[in-house]
């Protein structure tokens, strides 16, 4: 008898949870599951943080509508892949994956789930599932240059780099062309740290700026070292990816931030709507994002501790770009070892910029290897 | 020039104070791998310590005082336990290396006043040698006082004669009756303060923030520098200078255009370490003092 009625309630138990989980979902809809792949963590207050503010603001439009999983700390490499599999596992119906190491990965999983989409950040390979996105960072080096050229007193710019890759080069060069617009005698002197990330490598590269006569510095690593180095030394520099100013209140002229929010947001809108692609052209395919100041994804933050004139040269500045007026890489670009490498009249295009391995006239020294 | 002698001596003493705490824990036969642990613990600490209590001295002490608790955890594995050192001591550092991330996840994006300066009046005054010498913060003035302490205590005091001989024979040290686990213990956790004040040196003078795993390999190369120095307290100084050196040489070479490849430059001072220990092992065959004979040996017996 007790046995009967155990399995009567056990069974009225039963019925009445999977009423309610029908009654749920079919109130709720099924929310749509993103999956997110972090570098590092956001602690880093760098890159992976500029995403994690990004995965907020989705969490924040689309509220429970999207079911958010994110990984961090994933390693680039065969790790990545195993990460990546796991979240296609779960059932995530659209994955970002955060870091230009994680391209190969990204594709090799994509093979093996070609209903799920992918987008991969700041890569160049594409497939049927796989779109990228990736940010025009350079547009805001346009500015600092600008604001740079205006500012120095010794004409001696400091540059700390991460790796000599088309990436960063494309920043130097044009930080260069910015500086060329306002400052003729001003030169770029480069450092190159060889790692994205060393606060006391960054630190000890941007006193040796200093220590050379270098008065306004720019980076292209994540921490916030150099700023407190300039700030303790009076020189001045930009913030990184993130507003920086609370390192270093009286050193920042600005900082370029990464807005990857609204990416996401249209993306994962364009999936819940059917209307996620990748397009179909070979380079330029137009589910494929490389926005800038225009499209929100490069804010730049308030113009402080500069004259009135040095800050509405930037305005200036900011407003061309936005506008389309300023071409940052139109013609003649002459690179500094004298070699024309656009006449006049022309402008590179975005596949061009992928392949810069020069320095344009402006900045000392050659690429490395 | 003078500026980037100070750079140098600057990035050299994270290095300096934690090979000097790892030699004395090599010297008892302990090999803790866990340095770079031990070093972010104390940078975290000590960045807590100072955004606490407003006094960046403070943040010394807790500097000490994170590394010495990595320090025990470790000793209580290897000597209490008796677990293999190297596996231990790899595990500390990945340990701690999450730990410091979940305890300074609040403390990103802060910053605090630096250590400041000691001037000796008329001293500091005196061109280039003044602010080199005379004209650094505490730490700095510590970590030699620690060199010079450390060099008497191993070479004319008898504890330190002690500690040798736990270090080499500690069988033999057992025998005649000293306690080996309790003088382990007692080094272990030195080594484990000088490495915590070296970690917290980075948030305190260099780059006054916290960042995760911000000592970015500094442990590792402690490490080196203590075989480098083959042991003895005083090349410890020498061996981190060059490695400073190196390091900034590089940098300036870049920024004046030298047509040297940087990443060359950046290879040095391992490829130092390894021509250091190519050298040591050689004499090793000859003569067996250099190394300490226990070290990483767990001891069984006693207590």
């Amino acid at each position: 008898m007790i046995k009967f009625c155990t399995r009567i309630f056990s069974l009225i138990t039963l019925g009445i949870s999977v009423l309610f989980f029908v009654i749920s979902s079919a109130f709720a809809g099924s929310p749509t599951k993103v999956g997110f792949v972090y570098l590092t963590t956001p602690g880093d207050h760098g890159w992976t943080y500029a995403h994690e503010l990004g995965k907020q603001m989705v969490e924040k439009r689309f509220g429970k509508d999207v079911k958010v999983s994110v990984v961090e700390n994933v390693p680039e490499g065969p790790d990545a892949t195993r990460v990546i599999r796991e979240l296609a596992k779960q059932g995530n119906e659209i994955i970002f994956t955060t870091s230009f190491g994680y391209m190969e990965p990204t594709l090799k999983v994509a093979k093996e789930f070609p209903n799920i989409k992918f987008e991969h950040i700041t890569g160049y390979k594409r497939s049927k599932n796989v779109a990228t996105g990736n940010i025009r960072f350079y547009e805001g080096r346009y500015i600092q240059g600008v604001v740079a050229g205006l500012m120095t007193k010794t004409n001696k710019i400091g540059y700390i780099g991460a790796y000599p890759i088309a990436e960063v080069i494309m920043g130097i060069n044009a930080f260069a062309q910015g500086l060329k617009s306002v400052n003729k005698d001003a030169s770029i002197s480069v450092i190159w740290a060889n790692t994205w990330y060393d606060p006391v490598k960054e630190a000890d590269a941007a006193k040796v700026h200093i220590a050379e006569g270098a008065d306004v510095l720019a980076q292209h690593t994540d921490s916030p070292a150099m700023l407190q180095i300039a700030e303790k030394n009076g020189a001045m520099g930009f913030g990184q990816s993130t507003d920086m100013s609370a390192f270093a209140p009286k050193a920042q002229l600005f900082a370029s931030i990464n807005n990857w929010g609204p990416y996401y947001i249209k993306k994962i809108e364009e999936l819940r709507n059917g209307k996620w692609n990748t397009g179909d052209g070979p380079n330029h395919w137009p589910g494929n994002v490389w926005g800038g100041i225009k499209s929100d994804m490069l804010v730049i933050s308030k113009f402080q501790n500069m004259p009135a004139n040095v800050a509405q040269k930037a305005q200036e500045a900011l407003d061309g770009i936005k506008s389309g007026k300023i071409n940052i890489f139109a013609g003649p670009l002459i690179d500094n070892t004298g070699k024309e490498i656009i006449p006049a009249g022309k402008a590179l295009d975005d596949g061009a910029l992928w392949g810069m391995n020069y320095y344009l006239q402006g900045v000392n020294g050659k690429v490395p290897g | 020039m003078e500026a980037l002698i100070l750079t140098i001596i600057a990035t050299s003493i994270p290095l300096l104070l934690a090979a000097t705490g790892e030699l004395i824990a090599e010297k008892s036969g302990i090999l803790n791998l866990g340095v770079e642990g031990m070093m972010l613990s104390g940078a975290v600490g000590a960045l807590g310590a100072v955004l606490w209590l407003e006094n960046p001295y403070y943040g010394i002490i807790a500097g000490a005082l994170s590394g010495l608790l990595m320090a025990s955890i470790f000793s209580v594995f290897t000597i209490n336990f008796m677990t293999n050192q190297v596996a231990t001591g790899l595990g500390l550092t990945i340990f701690a290396t999450g730990l410091t991330g979940l305890a300074g996840a609040p403390l990103v994006g802060k910053t605090i006043p630096s250590l400041p300066k000691i001037e000796f009046f008329l001293l500091s005054d005196i061109p280039l040698i003044g602010s080199i010498l005379f004209k650094q913060d505490f730490v700095a003035y510590l970590s030699i006082a620690i060199i010079i302490f450390i060099s008497f205590f191993l070479k004319y005091s008898k504890s330190g004669i002690i500690l040798r001989a736990v270090g080499d024979d500690h069988q033999s040290a057992h025998s005649v009756g000293y306690p080996v686990k309790k003088i382990r213990w007692y080094a272990t956790c030195f080594g484990g303060m000088c490495a915590g004040i070296g970690g917290a040196y980075i948030p305190l003078v260099l780059t006054p923030h916290w960042s995760e795993g911000m000592t970015a390999g500094r442990g590792w190369i402690a490490l080196a520098l203590v075989v480098f120095a083959s042991w003895i307290p005083w090349r410890i100084i020498v061996g981190a200078l060059i490695f400073g050196g190196i390091t900034i040489a590089q940098l300036v070479g870049q920024a004046r255009g030298w047509p040297i490849p940087s990443q060359l430059l950046s290879m040095m001072p391992y490829i130092a370490t390894i021509i250091a220990l190519t050298m040591i092992s050689g004499r090793l065959s000859k003569n067996n003092s250099v190394v300490p004979s226990s070290l990483g040996k767990p001891f069984f017996g006693g207590q």
